[in-house]
């Protein structure tokens, strides 16, 4: 009851409160400036999480490779992506241009080029992003794979082994199918990190997400804290899709593990045609 | 003559310092059934292990079928062999844990026809036919799309039996296949094996049931601190020992 009075009249404050100015919030809210920023950093956000994602799949394969080369080149890379912050990644690849004024591809220590190309036109501000975002997120998903990965029972992997199966269908078929289940939950939340996170590209001028394209309105109208608001709305409403999203992702890799979920193959399917009609 | 189906020659394997095997030496003929007895960290698990590669022995010799485990030989120098190759010995190899290891992802057909698919190369409908066969012949033709977790102990040991029988291995492996049931479930389990052993399977088996023992075993091992002690048929090991420390061993579980 206490706490319903004093959320009843922090909100009754903002609400009434003129500064908020909630006329302009309404008015720039679908600003197409606004809602093509919020295309932009869904873009980076995908791309960022795709990269990541895969290039952590690879590193904590590779950490848990049993050759030391392998297993250490993966653990130094780790402790680099992780060991610094995410924005001075980002104004490093906005810089590379700076530090490497041609990218050349070829036989390497002196021997002869085959492609060549300027840093600056390879790397665009949004290839920059993508880079910083996507590398960074990488060391972060390599451990979130990782824990999934030695949370799988070790008799899976002899059982599967027994069978004549080789190390990569054991752990394509075997390991990484129940490793899903450790490794949804805490991707989701790298995927909100990830969603507002993009905003940080700020910093590489010239990539027109959603706090960019805000920043650029306010920085012309002083309307702030109402464009700030705008801004904070929309990625509400992003984070709050990614949580559907996640509730249905791990739904589908809860298979064989909860009694309730168990059944036949033909309520399994009963089961699936009602959450569809559900949320048709 | 034709050449032991298993046959270990002076086997030993060492975890860092601890040795676990200290020269294990015997033979199963193709058609045997060998028991394994013996105290927990007598070694009988890790021997088993180490016939189909999942340990690596130390020194000493140990084939399968008359072909080196893990190992070529060319001239008198062996060589490891590829992963590919080692996988390829296991598929003829099935094995039986103690803790079933199903994979819980999967439903009980999609267990058994996993690696028919996979590694043998067999067409989907050519592997349900087998797998059901399989399940059918383990008495669970009615929980072909069971996941694991809605199965007993016991059926979840006989589907894990069912999927090591669907890649038709020459040798079959059991790792305490009773230990983690309930003692009214082992009941089935048992049967299953008795049937198998007189379909003539080459079978090789670690436990702790002396009446499944004396009753299917054409060969009964008993060993201790990493070495055979006696070796013999069962009515000569369990029910006349002649070394002091199966007497021990046998006074204990009997």
């Amino acid at each position: 009851m206490i706490i319903l009075i004093i959320v009843a009249s922090v909100v009754r404050a903002i609400v009434v409160n003129p500064n908020f100015q909630w006329g302009v919030v309404g008015q720039y809210l679908f600003d197409p400036r606004i809602t093509n920023g919020v295309v932009k950093t869904i873009e980076l956000t995908v791309i960022a999480m795709v990269v990541g994602i895969l290039l952590g799949v690879l590193l904590a394969v590779m950490r848990l490779s049993p050759n030391p080369l392998v297993s250490g080149f993966s653990w130094l890379y780790i402790w680099f992506f992780r060991g610094t912050p995410l924005l001075v990644q980002l104004l490093f690849w906005g810089f590379a241009g700076a530090l490497f004024s041609k990218v050349n591809l070829g036989v390497p220590f002196g021997g002869p080029v085959l492609i060549s190309a300027s840093t600056n036109a390879l790397i665009t501000p949004f290839v920059a992003a993508i880079l910083g975002l996507g590398l960074n997120e990488g060391a972060y998903m390599a451990e979130v794979v990782r824990a999934g990965m030695i949370s799988v029972d070790e008799g899976q992997g002899e059982a599967a082994q027994s069978l004549g199966m080789s190390r990569l269908q054991t752990l394509r078929l075997i390991v990484i199918p129940q490793a899903m289940r450790v490794i949804i939950p805490p991707t989701g939340n790298e995927t909100i990190s990830m969603l507002k996170n993009t905003s940080l590209v700020i910093v590489l001028g010239s990539v027109f997400e959603l706090l960019f394209a805000t920043q650029q309105i306010y920085a012309a109208n002083y309307k702030t804290i109402p464009l700030l608001i705008v801004a904070s709305i929309w990625y509400l409403a992003m984070t709050s899709v990614l949580y559907v999203g996640q509730y249905f992702i791990e739904r589908r890799y809860g298979r064989g593990f909860s009694r309730a979920q168990q059944a036949t193959m033909r309520s399994r399917w009963l089961s699936f045609g009602n959450a569809g009609s559900g949320v048709g | 003559m034709t050449e032991a189906m298993v046959k270990a020659e002076a086997v030993h394997k060492r975890f860092g310092r601890l040795e676990v095997l200290k020269g294990i030496n015997l033979e199963v003929q193709s058609g045997e059934v060998m028991c394994l007895l013996g105290p927990s960290g007598s070694g009988k698990s890790t021997f088993l292990r180490c016939i189909n590669h999942l340990e690596k022995i130390n020194s000493g010799r140990l084939s399968v079928d008359g072909e080196l485990v893990g190992y070529r030989e060319a001239g008198d120098k062996l060589h490891e062999l590829r992963e590919s190759e080692v996988a390829r010995k296991r598929a003829e190899i099935g094995m039986v844990f103690q803790h079933f290891n199903l994979f819980p992802h999967m439903t009980a057909l999609e267990n058994v026809t996993l690696a028919p698919t996979r590694v043998s190369g067999l067409s989907r409908k050519d592997a349900r036919r087998r797998a059901s066969d399989q399940l059918a012949k383990v008495g669970l033709s009615d929980k072909l799309d069971s996941y694991p977790v809605a199965l007993s102990g016991g059926q979840q040991q006989r589907v894990a039996i069912a999927r090591a029988l669907a890649m038709r291995p020459k040798l079959m492996l059991f790792d305490e296949p009773t230990s983690a049931l309930d003692p009214e479930l082992v009941g089935d389990v048992l049967d299953v094996m008795r049937q198998l052993a007189s379909d003539g399977m080459t079978m090789i088996v670690v436990t702790h049931e002396m009446g499944f023992a004396r009753e299917v075993a054409d060969t009964v091992v008993f060993m201790d601190q990493g070495v055979v002690v006696e070796s013999g048929e069962p009515t000569q090991v369990i029910s006349a020992p002649r070394e002091q420390r199966t007497k021990e061993f046998l006074s204990k579980v009997l």
